[in-house]
């Protein structure tokens, strides 16, 4: 009863069609900033290594290697700054969260591509 | 000043314009019946006492079928002290049309119990030194009563004890919005208790103060 009264006032909080991608997907988050009064879109590019959280909670964690520091971000899946998710490249993993990638660097730090069934 | 008897809900997030996420508490407050009106002449002070959260006549003790004979049976009565009764009739409804997006309120409740606590979780002490040689007081309250003087322990003084279960005041919480077809209202920031436990929702004395904006 309860849990349906708070999905009912989130409700009008959700993307209707939130974009579909993966743990191990290598992503384009475009993000909106705001410079001064002048609104702009930031790309954040990395693979997504978590996603957890029900309803307006939900969130996902993308993790990428700048100038040879790693970085990740979390967003909220739902939240307005976040224009679009855009999938690069499908991965190809076998957990649903991939933090192990955190400890690994050059060729082991890969993901394998998805294979895509063509006819 | 008046208010409104509700239940809590659950807590969950909302977005604002800016895209910034805001906690909010949810709480339902099905409209609240006058059941008394009481009077400086009659009761030495002015209030109104509204029934919440309905039950079947049949489920109240003899004493509270007496009190609220020929109406409707309620489970929480409580009152509001008002300075002006005459707008006020037994038997009208209090919604949450009361509230509007923006008022300040206080939010008074039971707080969740927590059992036996120490008196760092209970009081907010620092405890001792974690290092320097200390082995096993980081959470000790320290010294209570000296040796030669005063000798003893202060009465009150704040110690380990049963934490929580109390009535507790969140005050200066914003409304964010107010869903009267549903009964609800989305409180800006917690409020103390359970879910699904009683909550009083009340208008502050001054309206609008100065709270940080969200």
């Amino acid at each position: 009863m309860l849990d349906q009264i708070i999905r009912m006032v989130e409700a009008p909080y959700l993307k209707k069609e939130p974009d579909k991608f993966g743990p191990g997907d290598t992503v384009k988050v475009h993000l909106k900033t705001n410079e001064g009064d002048k609104e702009r879109v930031q790309i954040f590019q990395g693979i997504v290594i978590s996603i957890r959280g029900r309803g307006v909670n939900r969130n996902f964690t993308v993790r990428k290697v700048s100038q040879g520091i790693g970085v990740e971000k979390t967003f909220p899946l739902h939240s307005p700054l976040v224009k679009q998710v855009e999938v690069v490249r499908e991965g190809k993993v076998r957990r649903a969260k991939i933090y192990y990638i955190r400890g690994k660097v050059g060729k082991s730090a890969r993901i394998k591509e998805k294979k895509k069934i063509s006819k | 000043m008046i208010g409104i008897v509700g239940q809590k809900i659950g807590m969950t997030r909302i977005f604002n314009k800016d895209g910034k996420v805001i906690p909010v508490t949810v709480i339902q407050a099905k409209p609240n019946r006058i059941t008394q009106i009481k009077t400086t002449k009659k009761d030495g002070y002015n209030a109104i006492q509204v029934g919440a959260f309905e039950i079947p006549f049949r489920k109240l003790n003899k004493p509270m079928r007496g009190h609220l004979k020929g109406g409707k049976g309620y489970r929480v009565l409580k009152e509001f002290r008002v300075s002006n009764i005459k707008k006020f009739k037994v038997g009208t409804e209090i919604g949450v049309d009361l509230f509007a997006p923006g008022d300040i309120v206080n939010c008074t409740a039971t707080s969740k119990g927590k059992g036996f606590q120490g008196p760092i979780k209970r009081h907010g002490f620092r405890g001792l030194p974690k290092t320097h040689g200390q082995s096993d007081k980081f959470r000790s309250p320290g010294s209570l009563g000296g040796s030669s003087f005063p000798s003893r322990v202060f009465k009150g003084k704040r110690m380990a004890g049963r934490t929580g279960g109390k009535t507790t005041t969140v005050k200066n919480l914003k409304i964010i919005k107010v869903d009267e077809k549903n009964s609800l209202l989305v409180i800006s920031g917690c409020v103390p208790g359970y879910n699904g436990a009683v909550v009083l929702v009340k208008k502050t004395v001054k309206g609008i103060e100065n709270v940080p904006s969200r």
